[in-house]
């Protein structure tokens, strides 16, 4: 039996990298037909209009508004998007646990963001490494100018307020400690999660988030690709997940007296929301209304089809059924993988990048994560992670300068630079934020303890941490 | 033959079936419900929530079984479920008058597997 599914699997997988390869041959001699913007001239998310210092009249009412919309739909993104994706998967018992941690997320980090984390991740540049406190409590970021950095005589966003710039980059960091969650799911103590999400927003997320965006970040100094945050969001967060799945350890029970998920239509729904507020995610990171965020949106469309599909068929091929569980997992893995790539790649090499998000977190969560035994409650390592890193290299593979001239030529377009430098910059990140979390984790430990006793456990944590209960019975 | 009924905490389930399986014993019906005990459901909130008529959740366990079963069964649901704090739950002991399986047409002891 084994050594038919080997078979087949092996068989489909040469299909598949020959449609992909095939596609990539076909893209490159599309590459025309996608408009190229000439209003970006980073590397990054940034899109400064005007070689001159934009003032309040360069500011354009359609890109804030795209971009004041996206920044919503990022926070969307969270709750009800992420909250519920969790929610559903969990057991009834824990379903408030999953909502109220998301929830206090979007009060602690927000405030977090106000008060000094913006200032550390986009501030004035101190080595390369972070920002400086110049900008805490949002002083001189204006709600009516764009930014400008006077040391590289550039804009994050030429012709948007600073202040949307902030609070859009404030949803990101919102989410992406809420993508660890997924990983210590059932078990860890509220006041733990508060004071670890707390400290992990500052001092992994600000640190990377500049590393990868901030003026002269080092990782954007080398040439990084990251259009909306493979390796500032999906990367980070999921090694950080799998880091927490270690120290944490095995839920009681792991893994054959888990139940199933409590509300499969939750996760539906959740996954729903997460898809359509993934277009604010990518297509407002173009930070302008028009090709860029278009490119954005089509590219980060297409791949999450592409990945939905694909991880349905290799459910239907090798469990021998499609599942819902499946298809929402392969699309969410489709989201994350085309972040990096969005604004750089052209619809067939999203396409690409689908298909590879429905295979490699496929494996990883289907066979890789029984095999070793570690427990990432809801695959936060498995989808985050490894979507993230398959992201991030392959922005290294399918970028082109014909669809966003402000980037680079990835592998397949004659640049195999471009990919050794996303292969270095992830693990740059992999390496940082796998350390990092787990000091981070071993200290809150020592002072309060992560984990809820095993009687609490089997209790609950809505009743336990919050003394309420998801559903009632009889009213 | 005896049927065996027992309101437990919600969260001895999984400690009550894992102790039965060891006895041999193997089949059950389990549902969720309501209940209170002597305290009307004031002392225990921490353990459920408490909803209308000062109702706690609870798990009801159901077994039939053969008399040479029955007190392995207790046995193995008072020492699952027994927590020594209020709240841990009741077991009831009735006749049984007869068993069918239904697939087969089986009656009696042998019925009840």
């Amino acid at each position: 039996m084994a050594a038919i599914r080997g078979a087949w699997l092996r068989r489909w997988l040469l299909a598949l990298s020959v449609i992909g390869l095939s596609g990539v041959a076909y893209a490159q001699t599309d590459g025309g037909a996608v408009a190229a913007v000439a209003a970006v001239a980073t590397a990054t998310n940034a899109a400064p209009a005007a070689p001159a210092v934009p003032t309040a009249a360069s500011v354009n009412s359609g890109d804030t508004a795209w971009v004041l919309i996206s920044s919503a739909l990022v926070l969307l993104m969270t709750i009800p998007g992420l909250a519920f994706f969790y929610g559903g998967l969990v057991r009834r018992k824990n379903v408030l646990s999953i909502l109220m941690q998301c929830f206090m997320l979007m009060c602690l980090i927000s405030l977090q963001w106000v008060v000094f984390g913006y200032s550390l991740s986009f501030g004035p540049d101190v080595k390369g490494i972070i920002g400086n406190l110049s900008w805490a409590g949002l002083k001189h970021v204006s709600f009516d100018t764009p930014h400008w950095d006077v040391a590289t005589a550039s804009s994050y966003a030429g012709t948007i307020p600073h202040q949307t710039f902030m609070i859009f980059q404030m949803m990101f960091a919102v989410i992406t400690p809420a993508l660890i969650l997924g990983a210590f799911a059932e078990r860890m103590k509220f006041s733990a999660f508060c004071v670890f999400s707390l400290l992990w927003a500052t001092i992994v997320y600000d640190p990377v988030c500049h590393w990868v965006w901030g003026k002269s970040g080092f990782l954007s100094n080398m040439g990084t690709l990251d259009f909306a945050g493979g390796t500032v969001v999906h990367i980070n967060a999921g090694i950080a997940a799998l880091a927490a799945a270690l120290v944490m350890g095995k839920r009681v029970g792991y893994p054959d007296k888990i139940s199933p998920p409590h509300n499969l239509p939750f996760a539906v729904l959740g996954a729903g929301l997460l898809w359509f507020g993934w277009f604010g995610f990518n297509a407002g990171s173009a930070l302008s209304a028009g090709g860029l965020a278009t490119c954005a949106f089509v590219a980060t469309h297409v791949a999450t089809a592409a990945a939905g599909l694909t991880w349905a068929v290799m459910d239907w091929m090798i469990n021998k059924r499609p599942t819902v569980l499946g298809v929402i997992s392969g699309a969410v893995a489709g989201l994350v993988a085309i972040t990096p790539a969005s604004g750089f790649v052209t619809p067939l090499g999203a396409i690409c990048i689908g298909v590879g998000a429905g295979i490699l977190p496929w494996i990883f969560v289907s066979i890789v994560k029984p095999k070793f035994g570690y427990d990432d409650s809801l695959d936060a390592f498995g989808v985050h992670g490894i979507g993230g890193l398959w992201g991030a290299l392959a922005t290294g593979l399918w970028a082109t300068k014909a669809v966003n001239s402000a980037g680079n030529d990835g592998l397949f377009y004659g640049n195999p630079a471009q990919f050794l430098i996303q292969l270095k910059a992830s693990l740059i990140t992999v390496v940082y934020a796998f350390v990092v979390t787990f000091i981070l984790l071993k200290l809150v430990d020592a002072v309060i303890g992560l984990k809820v006793n095993d009687h609490e456990e089997r209790i609950g944590l809505d009743l336990t941490q919050h003394r309420e209960s998801g559903y009632t019975m009889l009213d | 033959m005896k049927y065996i009924v027992a309101i437990i905490q919600p969260d001895r389930v999984e400690e009550v079936l894992s102790l039965l399986t060891e006895k041999e014993i193997h089949l059950v019906t389990v549902a969720n419900v309501l209940g209170r005990g002597r305290q009307k459901g004031i002392a225990e909130v921490y353990r459920s929530h408490k909803e209308a008529g000062s109702l706690l959740h609870k798990v009801k366990l159901e077994i039939a079984v053969n008399d040479a079963f029955v007190q392995p069964t207790i046995d193995a649901i008072t020492k699952g479920a027994r927590t020594g704090q209020v709240g841990d739950g009741k077991i009831f002991v009735m006749d049984l008058a007869d068993c069918i399986r239904i697939r087969t047409g089986e009656t009696g002891g042998t019925a009840i597997g």
